[in-house]
C-alpha cells in the first residue's frame, strides 16, 4: 500500500513539474468547444441543444491527446521492466499509475466542464448532470486509454493507432452521457443513464486493469 | 491410467497435433477442397433459388433479394468476431500458435463480411427507406464493428514481431468482444430514443415464406464453409510465410518434388 501511495505521489510530482504539458489537453478541449459556436451558430437556443454532445466529444478528443504518455516514458527508461521484477504485483503498480493518470488528465476535464457548459449556454441543472457524467465517465476514459497505450507499446506508429483503438469503445459512454444531459434539459429523470454509466465504470475498473497487466506482459516478455 | 490410451486421450493427442504447423499445413490442405466443395454445393442452388426462383416480395419487389447476400454477411460478421476472440483466448491461455494465427487470419474475413453487410444494407435502404444511410441501430453497430475489426488488424500490422503482434491483437479482440454487447444495446437504446418513426420492415424468419427461407438457409450454411475454407487457406499462407526459414516447409518442398501428386 505504501508503494502504491509512493508511486502516485511520484507520478503527480513529475506531472506537476511539467505543468505546461498538463494544461495542453485542457486548452485543446476549450478550443474545440469554442469552434462550435463559430462553426454552427452563436444562438443560445441552438448551442444549448448541442452543448452536452459538444463538451463530451471535446472531452473524448482531449483524452486521446498525450495518450502515449501513460507508459511510454517508463518503457524508455526501463522502469516497466523493474515493475515486472518488483515484489509488488504488477496490478498494484498499474492501479497506481491509473489513479495518478486520472488525477492528472481526467479530473481537470471534469473541473473545466462547467466553464465550457456556460460558454454553450447550458442551464444549471443540465450543467450539474454534465459534470457528474464526466466525473463518472473520465475514469472509464482513462482506463481505456491506458489499455490502448499498453497494447501499442510495441507498435511502430503508436499515436494514431491508439485513437483508432479507443474511439469505438467510447460509443456507449458517449450515448448515455449525452442522453443524460439532453433528458435533463427536457425535464426528465436521468437516474437510469447515470446508473448505467456507473455500471460501466464498475465493469471497467474490474476488468481493464488486469487486461492492462496482460498487455504489458505481452510487451515485456515475448 | 490404463495401458491402452482411452478415447479421450486419443482425442487430446489428435487435438494437440493441430498445434504443429507442419501437421496443420498438411491436414488443412486435404480439408480445404472439401470445404470449398460444400460451399459451392450449398451456395449455387441457394443463390439460384433466391435470385431467380423465389417469388418477389409483395411490398419490396425484387429489391428484397439482396438479403441473400446481406443476411449471411451480417451474421458472419458477428460470428467471426466471436470466433476470432475465442481463437485469441485459446492462443493466449494455452499459448497455441495456430490459434493465434487463426485469430489474426479471421480479422480480414470478418471485416470483409462487415463491409459487405454495410454496403448491401445501404443499397437496400435506398429503394426501401429512400436513403442510403440511416442511423439505424443495426447499421450503426455494424459500423462500430467494422471499426473494431480495423483496430485489430491495424494493431497486428503495426507490431513487427509476429507473435507479440498476434497476442496483442487477440487481447484487443477479447476486449472488443466484451464491449460488443454493451455497444449493441446502447446503440439500440439510443436509436429508439432518437427516432421512433424509423420504418421497421418485418423480415424475420417467422414471417418468411418457405420458398424464400430455404435459399437463405442454404446461403447462410455456404457462408460458414466459405469462412472455414478461407480461414484455413489464409492460416496456411501466413504460417508458411512466417516459417519460411524453418525446416518443415523445406521438407515439405522436397517431399513434393520427390512425389508430385
Amino acid at each position: 500500500m505504501s508503494l502504491f501511495i509512493h508511486l502516485v505521489r511520484t507520478d503527480l510530482q513529475i506531472a506537476f513539474r511539467h505543468a505546461g504539458e498538463l494544461l495542453q489537453p485542457l486548452w485543446f478541449m476549450a478550443l474545440v468547444v469554442a469552434l462550435f459556436p463559430l462553426g454552427i451558430s452563436p444562438e443560445a437556443a441552438e448551442l444549448r441543444q448541442i452543448a452536452g454532445g459538444v463538451v463530451w466529444i471535446a472531452a473524448l478528443l482531449a483524452s486521446l491527446l498525450g495518450l502515449e504518455a501513460v507508459f511510454a516514458h517508463d518503457e524508455k527508461t526501463g522502469r516497466l521492466e523493474q515493475w515486472l521484477l518488483a515484489d509488488a504485483s504488477m496490478l498494484t503498480l498499474v492501479a497506481a499509475r491509473l489513479l495518478s493518470r486520472w488525477l492528472v488528465s481526467g479530473l481537470p476535464i471534469v473541473l473545466i466542464s462547467p466553464l465550457l457548459a456556460i460558454w454553450l449556454q447550458l442551464q444549471t441543472d443540465a450543467l450539474v448532470v454534465l459534470s457528474l457524467s464526466l466525473l463518472l465517465g473520465t475514469p472509464i476514459m482513462t482506463l481505456l486509454c491506458a489499455l490502448a497505450a499498453a497494447l501499442t507499446l510495441s507498435s511502430r506508429q503508436a499515436a494514431t493507432l491508439m485513437s483508432l483503438l479507443v474511439a469505438p469503445l467510447y460509443v456507449p459512454l458517449l450515448i448515455f452521457a449525452t442522453s443524460a444531459v439532453k433528458e435533463t434539459q427536457a425535464g426528465a429523470n436521468v437516474d437510469m443513464q447515470l446508473l448505467l454509466i456507473t455500471a460501466m465504470l464498475v465493469l471497467a475498473v474490474t476488468l481493464i486493469p488486469p487486461a492492462i497487466t496482460v498487455a504489458l506482459n505481452i510487451h515485456l516478455r515475448e | 491410467m490404463t495401458e491402452n490410451p482411452s478415447i479421450w486421450q486419443r482425442c487430446k493427442v489428435w487435438f494437440h497435433r493441430w498445434g504443429s504447423p507442419a501437421w496443420f499445413y498438411r491436414t488443412s490442405g486435404y480439408i480445404i477442397p472439401w470445404l470449398w466443395g460444400l460451399c459451392f454445393i450449398l451456395a449455387l442452388p441457394g443463390l439460384y433459388l433466391g435470385l431467380f426462383v423465389a417469388p418477389a416480395d409483395y411490398l419490396q419487389g425484387d429489391s428484397y433479394r439482396i438479403i441473400y447476400i446481406h443476411v449471411p454477411s451480417a451474421w458472419m460478421s458477428m460470428m467471426i468476431f466471436a470466433l476470432m476472440a475465442a481463437f485469441g483466448l485459446i492462443g493466449m491461455v494455452w499459448r497455441i500458435r495456430i490459434a493465434e494465427t487463426m485469430a489474426i487470419c479471421s480479422a480480414p474475413i470478418g471485416a470483409a463480411f462487415t463491409l459487405i453487410a454495410l454496403l448491401t444494407g445501404s443499397l437496400w435502404g435506398k429503394p426501401t427507406w429512400g436513403t442510403y444511410w440511416q442511423w439505424d441501430a443495426r447499421m450503426t453497430s455494424e459500423l462500430v464493428l467494422l471499426f473494431l475489426y480495423i483496430g485489430v488488424m491495424a494493431l497486428y500490422q503495426s507490431i513487427d514481431e509476429p507473435r507479440k503482434a498476434a497476442r496483442s491483437a487477440s487481447l484487443l479482440a477479447l476486449v472488443g468482444l466484451v464491449n460488443l454487447p454493451i455497444i449493441h444495446y446502447s446503440v439500440q437504446w439510443w436509436n429508439t430514443l432518437h427516432q421512433g418513426s424509423t420504418i421497421k420492415l418485418d423480415i424475420g424468419e417467422s414471417s418468411m415464406d418457405t420458398s424464400m427461407l430455404i435459399p437463405l438457409l442454404l446461403v447462410v450454411a455456404a457462408s460458414k464453409f466459405y469462412y472455414a475454407a478461407v480461414l484455413l487457406s489464409r492460416s496456411r499462407g501466413l504460417l508458411l510465410q512466417q516459417d519460411q526459414h524453418k525446416r518443415w516447409p523445406q521438407e515439405l518442398w522436397h517431399a513434393n518434388k520427390a512425389d508430385p501428386t
